[in-house]
């Protein structure tokens, strides 16, 4: 009994948020015509791929107990980026790797100067989120166009969904999305099945711990805001995918929907506990957010809105669920 | 014993800065299947030496062979690869990881695809503990656990890498002493098996209930190297601090005899029927002016818990608390310091210093508070209350400019002590206010407690060793399970009827 109490307090957080997707696909689908559909469910994927991503991405680094505030900027650098070249007549084959190196370059180069010198990693990021977005508008102000058949391809291919013969059971996700599926089964085996992905944790928990017992805190330190700025860069390459266009003034903020996924998904801010699976339903989440709203024929603003409304429940649940684990632990402590 | 040599450190000397020479010219040598106790007042340099062999801290000089080879560890991962392991004081596991990940993580088995088997490791982490004859879930996250099972878990993590040498850096300070016993066969087997343990400790019996062979480290500087048979407990004390233990004797003593003259005034603390939920309920207790009160009991029996109510840091939710006749209600620690309590946490490092300030801003922290924040302390004035407990309470320092972290353990408490009598309270309340420091420092933290008392202050006393309590209390008051069990006076004092009561519960 006891036993079963504490199992649910560690996975309350991503209990409530998939129950939470799964109460706002109901409430749409009783309120409006046509919203209970399989394209519904599969245009969140198609429309969320890049948040999600980038969201994976960023989870690896707050799991640490890091943040980076990067990662927008840096998928606007890399659409700009591929935009210009591609215009320029360089290949997709070496553009599109060329843009993944540069991310995984940011990465390095910002999570040694949070280890190495012992920085904020809110500075850092800033000072790369600056970089990044002030590189873009130094490429180009304007939005660039892609027209590259590669490019074409990945953005207009898709592949059908039958379920059944009605309307309904009819849907289609684009090829881009299964780079998501990728990004998110390898986030899921590294985490949970690799040396690294443990340390991650570890860190989180204790960095000084971490070290005591031998780990390689550094290397995992880096590598975390090494995937955070490689996924970035994924998805700035997803990103124009589905845009079909590199644009230096794309995505403000947007890091701050990919924390507030991660976030509502059960990730703390405090690092040590969080999981990709749950980052990406915090991203549908606000995707079907953004659906909702635009069924109920709003201002989209209502979306930030919400989110924020969400956010606050979220925090403060977690708050709440941290403070019963103590005093249960309290009891089971003197009860010992 | 004629045993092969695994460990041999020669002419170790380091330094922090000019001023502080943490080591000088140490020695310390280690035999297959020897446990080996490493002993020294605070500030003797055994945290140093043990750090510099870990590769926490590099040294200035000196050389460090491990089975007859060169080395040396940039790292604490460097030092546990060529075989040295570590359990620390304080906890330095992970407490959001597994118990079983926390034993395995670094080295856990991997499936045949490469991934973490995590079934394996459930599964070895079970049978490792079972030796240890602790069962857990291993699945659950260690901060379900208290903080003795997660130090078992951590000598278990150390014990299982493949060390040559273990080094045990006070680890029972939270253990009880059924533990503390688990503990100790679990290092006699590792011991036949060959391996070298170092053991450092504060408790002199268990030096002598497990160790082989006794290294006494002063002031940075060797002092000799003994076999634990031949070496009298008398003359082990007089070798750790340096005096002769007759003059140290006799001022506990004089404390004695200072303790019984003192005269109990009026009454200062009264607690009535006071509860807080979630923790204490019905706690009945009166502090007097001039007595030192003593908190006794088991961990968790609501000694520390009694204290943070008292200084407003839990807040009263049932009966009523009266301080100097009048009833009050505490909002916030700051109300308490207005009505001059002061309290000394157990937590040192966590709730206590503040690592990066100096002793001087150490020291004001608390006058500071009580004053409010707009009548600022002059700096001039801070240096004379700061010279000043320097000298009273003999806090070895080369100034009051000093950053605190960079003091002994014992030293670190002499500070919040005097933070906290900079304020003259009229109720200090010590919370294991000796943890971890050596016998010269407990000794003199005693006399002074005894002292202030007989100045008219009320204090409460709470320590989990008896003896100290015996020595230091008039009156003990016994908590157990939250509540008030027993209380013991004047000749009636004894450690079996205090223990009686932490057992039976029994109102004598």
């Amino acid at each position: 009994m006891k036993d079963m109490k504490k199992i649910r307090i560690k996975n309350i957080s991503l209990t409530m948020t998939v129950v939470l997707f799964a109460v706002m696909f109901i409430f749409g689908s009783a309120r409006y015509d046509h919203f209970l559909s399989l394209s519904t469910f599969l245009n969140l994927f198609n429309d969320n791929a890049y948040l999600m991503i980038a969201g994976i991405g960023i989870t690896f680094v707050l799991i640490t107990g890091g943040i980076d505030i990067s990662i927008s900027s840096t998928i606007a650098f890399t659409g700009v980026f591929m935009a210009y070249c591609l215009e320029r007549g360089v290949p997709s084959f070496v553009v599109i790797p060329t843009a993944l190196i540069i991310g995984i370059i940011v990465g390095a180069v910002q999570g040694s100067l949070i280890h190495y010198f012992k920085l904020q990693p809110f500075i850092v990021t800033l000072a790369g989120q600056f970089l990044m977005r002030g590189l873009c508008v130094v490429i180009s102000e304007a939005s660039i166009p892609i027209t590259d058949p590669f490019f074409k391809f990945m953005a207009l291919g898709r592949i059908p969904i039958k379920l059944g013969e009605s309307k309904a059971l009819n849907g289609k996700i684009y090829y881009y999305v299964l780079i998501f599926v990728v990004v998110l089964v390898a986030a899921l085996f590294i985490l949970k099945k690799t040396a690294f992905g443990r340390a991650v944790y570890a860190i989180g928990g204790s960095e000084q711990s971490a070290e005591l017992m031998g780990l390689n805190v550094a290397r995992c330190k880096i590598g975390a805001y090494i995937i955070s700025s490689f996924c970035a860069s994924l998805a700035g390459v997803v990103f124009s995918f589905y845009t079909l266009a590199g644009y230096g003034l794309q995505n403000m903020g947007m890091e701050l929907d990919a924390i507030s996924s991660a976030v509502i998904g059960g990730t703390l801010l405090t690092g040590g506990v969080g999981s990709v699976f749950g980052t990406a339903v915090g991203a549908m989440i606000q995707g079907i957010i953004q659906t909702i709203v635009t069924y109920e024929n709003l201002n989209t603003w209502w979306t930030k809105v919400t989110i924020a409304g969400l956010l606050c429940f979220f925090i403060v649940m977690q708050r709440i669920i941290a403070v019963r684990a103590e005093a249960l632990k309290g009891k089971t402590a003197a009860a010992a | 014993m004629g045993k092969n040599k695994l460990l041999t450190m020669r002419g170790i000397s380091k330094s922090f800065g000019k001023a502080v020479i943490a080591l000088n010219d140490v020695q310390f040598d280690l035999e297959e299947g020897e446990i080996h106790a490493l002993l020294g007042e605070n500030g003797a340099g055994k945290s140093t030496l043990i750090k510099v062999l870990t590769g926490v801290e590099e040294r200035d000089e000196g050389e460090i062979e491990l089975c007859g080879r060169s080395i040396h560890p940039r790292s604490t991962n460097e030092a546990q690869q060529v075989g040295i392991s570590t359990v620390y004081q304080e906890v330095n596991l992970c407490p959001n990881l597994t118990v079983a990940e926390n034993i395995y993580i670094g080295r856990a088995p991997r499936t045949r695809l490469g991934g973490i088997d995590w079934n394996a490791m459930t599964r070895d982490a079970k049978e490792l503990l079972e030796k240890f004859d602790l069962r857990l879930d291993v699945t659950q996250s260690l901060d379900n656990y208290s903080v003795a099972v997660q130090q078992m878990v951590a000598i278990a993590r150390a014990s299982d890498i493949k060390a040559k040498v273990l080094i045990l850096d006070e680890p029972t300070s939270s253990l009880s002493n059924v533990e503390v016993e688990k503990l100790f066969s679990i290092m006699r087997k590792l011991r036949d098996q060959g391996m070298g343990i170092i053991f450092v400790t504060h408790f002199l019996d268990q030096v002598y209930e497990v160790t082989d062979r006794i290294t006494v480290l002063r002031n940075g500087r060797y002092v000799g190297t003994y076999k634990t048979a031949d070496l009298p407990r008398v003359e082990l004390v007089s070798k750790m601090i340096g005096k002769d233990y007759a003059v140290l004797n006799q001022a506990l003593l004089e404390g004695k005899e200072e303790k019984k003259a003192a005269k109990r005034g009026d009454v200062f603390i009264n607690m009535k029927n006071v509860s807080h939920t979630g923790s204490i309920s019905n706690m009945n207790l009166k502090i007097s002016k001039g007595e030192v009160l003593g908190l006794s009991g088991l961990l968790g029996s609501g000694r520390s818990e009694t204290a943070r109510v008292l200084f407003g840091i839990d807040q009263v939710t049932g009966g009523e608390l009266e301080i100097n006749g009048e009833k009050v209600h505490l909002q916030h620690p700051l109300d308490a310091i207005r009505r001059d309590l002061a309290f000394c946490p157990e937590n040192r490092k966590t709730e206590g210093i503040i690592a990066d300030l100096s002793i001087r801003d150490n020291i004001a922290l608390a006058l500071q508070a009580k004053k409010g924040l707009f009548k600022k302390i002059s700096k001039k004035e801070a240096q004379r209350i700061a010279d000043e407990y320097i000298e009273k309470l003999e806090i070895k320092t080369p100034s009051a400019d000093q950053l605190i972290k960079n003091l002994s353990g014992g030293n670190q408490q002499k500070v919040i002590l005097a933070r906290w009598l900079a304020t003259d309270p009229k109720l200090l309340m010590l919370d294991e206010p000796t943890r971890g420091i050596d016998i010269g420092t407990k000794a003199e933290i005693q006399k002074i407690v005894i002292d202030l008392a007989s100045q008219g202050m009320a204090v409460l006393f709470i320590s989990s060793e008896l003896d100290e309590e015996l020595r230091c209390c008039k009156r003990i008051v016994v908590l157990k399970d939250m509540e008030r069990a027993g209380e013991v006076e004047g000749d009636e004092i004894s450690e079996g009827a205090v223990m009686q009561i932490m057992a039976g519960g029994e109102e004598q």
